[in-house]
């Protein structure tokens, strides 16, 4: 490496490769990492209670970052298939997730269906998240798509604004994800534009609020038990 | 008695002013009286001539009729007895499931899932297991899950998909009217929940398939106890085939009613016997193989007609195919006493198992001395385990199981903390449901019932 030390050990052998001379070795560069959250302390207690000395800690939520080119397999073909839609490609755990705008939405299920070298015949349905720390994208709407024909499965994921939840329906593309728009509306008040019908499905027809939102309280009354009084679970002592 | 929303009797969940169009201008709320007093009453109510009212007609059939396949609410618009138009309504039984799974650990979410689709619990825990252990990287490999786990979990499923079979053949006859199939079909099913509660303690609500492996080991005796069932099943279930193949009543019930080709089935997202009557093998079992399912010897079903009565067949004949795995799964489980059930990471494995004391099944007393006078660690360890939970690493994972419905997947969303972040059930019967209105508009109204009977929901999963 330097030139002291070639002194000493064997000439050649140290010589560490340059980037220039091995690109191959050069790590892949990986995506934005975006935090959308934040832990604190040791042990995520809230209150009093963490007497571990680490109660300061703040740790950042992140998810699996974007990761780069060549994606390996078919993921490519996919991809390839899908290119000026994508917003970003996450692969964690062997499973491949494309970020989409939610204006290119219903072009991207036409072409997944379409597509002779795609071909997602089936929408397995969607399934709202709601992340209140990933500011300006809180709620995600998620679907999984299987091709039948070349047995791949792959997740598409919408993210939309608190302050303005509207994304396109696929219901014209997939028939399929009719009740499951419904119910991401119900529970997370994604509103899918062009729906044919988008009501509640599970809650109540005058229900207040969208329950599986983050800020939506579970509910619940203490519950006494043998002279001890049990506080509902949204209130109990969380390490989370 | 027939009352106009003109009247004093105010109906107030349909007000006149939400249903007023141009063909139906008025809400006539009927309750239980001769058809032919109500056919009168609407033809007084239209001033003598009848009009559309007469002909056209919304019922509303449950949530509490006996023959919906549970609180299930059809709103059918009837011509006669023709259905003109058919539609849902669903949420009778929902119990907010995945909300709650949010505020308990990774492994108490087991307990709350298993009771979503309450036929098929095994099928429940299952998806959310493998969902968990692939965002922990456990899935598989010698650090993985073990060997035993993985045959146990495959036993016990398809023992389940028996007995869930059975209560939809089961179901099914007795809202046509075939008590017999319903005797029998709740006949053998009791000795697979006998199976159940010999092998977890519970006959449903098990929790017993677990993120890392299963709950407990098998108990003495239980392989000798599934073979006496397969042998008793392979007696038992010709008799189905004898009762229902060729009984000209039963097929004119079923055949060509509920019909759902190939290209319906995919637009409507139907898998499952739905999908399989249509001619195409979709299993995931063999597309997408999970616990070892490629190295078990079974067939896809299928037949070719699209209709009820191939469902029926479907299932008759994956039962027999479940009966054969479960063959070489008790075969391999002999070969296997003795070993691990429970991952061996102490991170994530429960620390203790149950033990047969002299009052039943409970703590175990030698992990109780253990942790109480022998080792303080290890009563550290116990206490932060079970209070705490592990921790799962950031990211989502969706892995598909075949349930006897069809499939059924888990989105579950890790923040890297002791709780679900977001689990989400993709539940087969809630989206093969939507298939109702498709399948029963034109029909008769008894068609109604036998299509949504081969739907086979289950509203505890419909609902969550």
């Amino acid at each position: 490496m330097t030139d002291e030390k070639k002194v000493d050990g064997p000439a050649e052998a140290v010589e560490q490769p340059a980037v220039e001379q091995s690109p191959e070795n050069v790590p892949a560069p990986t995506g934005e990492v975006r935090k959308i959250g934040e832990r604190h302390g040791m042990f995520g207690v809230t209150g009093t209670g963490d007497t571990s000395g680490y109660g300061g800690l703040v740790a950042p939520v992140v998810y699996p970052a974007a990761t780069e080119r060549p994606y390996g397999g078919w993921f490519d073909i996919v991809a390839d298939g899908l290119d000026p839609l994508i917003e970003s490609v996450v692969i964690h755990r062997g499973e491949i997730t494309f970020h989409i705008a939610p204006d290119n939405l219903v072009a991207a299920a036409k072409l997944l269906r379409d597509d002779p070298s795609l071909r997602f015949e089936l929408c397995a349905g969607v399934s709202g998240v709601h992340y209140p720390g990933d500011t300006g994208r809180e709620l995600h709407a998620v679907y999984s798509f299987l091709s039948m024909t070349y047995n791949r499965r792959i997740r598409v994921e919408v993210s939309v604004p608190d302050a303005d939840p509207h994304l396109p329906s696929l219901c014209g593309v997939y028939p399929a994800v009719d009740w499951h728009e419904r119910e991401a509306f119900d529970m997370f008040g994604l509103v899918f534009d062009g729906h044919p019908a988008l009501t509640r499905i599970l809650m109540p027809d005058d229900w207040p609020g969208h329950p599986q939102r983050k800020d939506y309280p579970l509910g619940g009354i203490p519950v006494e038990y043998k002279g001890g009084t049990i506080p509902p679970p949204d209130q109990r002592r969380s390490y989370s | 008695m027939v009352s106009t929303s003109s009247t004093s009797h105010e109906d107030v969940y349909a007000g006149s002013s939400e249903t007023r169009d141009a063909r139906a201008d008025r809400v006539f709320t009927v309750s239980g009286q001769d058809w032919d007093e109500i056919a009168s009453g609407l033809k007084d109510e239209n001033d003598g001539d009848g009009g559309d009212a007469y002909e056209r007609i919304v019922v509303n059939m449950g949530p509490q009729h006996p023959s919906t396949h549970g609180v299930l609410r059809l709103i059918l618009e009837l011509e006669g007895e023709t259905v003109t138009e058919a539609r849902c309504g669903i949420g009778y039984l929902h119990t907010g499931i995945e909300k709650n799974m949010e505020y308990r650990s990774w492994v108490q979410g087991t307990t709350f899932c298993t009771r979503m689709d309450y036929l098929s619990p095994f099928f429940n825990e299952m998806t959310y297991a493998l969902g968990v252990e692939r965002l922990l990287g456990i899935e598989d490999g010698p650090d993985g899950v073990p060997e035993k786990a993985q045959v146990m979990r495959v036993l016990l499923m398809e023992l389940n998909r028996i007995s869930s079979h059975l209560v939809c053949i089961a179901t099914g006859g007795m809202e046509i009217g075939a008590l017999t199939v319903m005797t029998i079909g709740f006949r053998e099913r009791e000795l697979v929940l006998d199976l159940f509660e010999l092998i977890t303690g519970l006959r449903m609500n098990h929790a017993f398939i677990r993120p890392g492996g299963v709950a407990q080991d098998l108990p003495v005796g239980a392989l000798e106890e599934i073979r006496g069932f397969v042998a008793l099943m392979k007696k038992r279930l010709p008799e189905y085939a004898a009762l229902c193949n060729a009984n000209p009543i039963f097929k004119a019930r079923l055949e060509g009613v509920g019909h759902l080709d190939l290209e319906g089935c995919l637009a409507l997202g139907l898998t499952g016997p739905v999908l399989r009557s249509t001619g195409y093998p979709w299993d995931l079992r063999k597309t997408s193989p999970y616990s070892g399912y490629e190295t078990y010897d079974f067939d896809v079903q299928t037949w070719d007609t699209s209709d009820s009565y191939g469902r029926f067949r479907v299932r008759l004949n994956e039962m027999w195919e479940s009966l054969k795995i479960i063959e070489q799964a008790a075969d391999r489980l002999a070969r296997m006493e003795g070993e691990p059930v429970m991952i061996a990471d102490k991170k994530i494995a429960w620390p203790s198992q149950l033990a047969i004391g002299s009052d039943g099944m409970g703590n175990s007393l030698d992990h109780i001395r253990t942790i109480m006078g022998e080792s303080m660690e290890a009563l550290i360890h116990h206490f932060k385990l079970v209070t705490e939970g592990f921790r799962v690493p950031p990211g989502q994972a969706y892995v598909p199981v075949e349930s006897p419905r069809g499939e059924l997947g888990a989105h579950v969303v890790s923040d890297g903390g002791t709780r679900p972040f977001r689990a989400h059930f993709r539940d087969p019967s809630f989206n093969n449901l939507q298939a109702m209105g498709v399948m029963s508009e034109g029909s008769m109204i008894a068609d109604v019932i036998v299509a949504i009977a081969s739907i086979d929901p289950v509203m505890g999963g419909v609902d969550r």
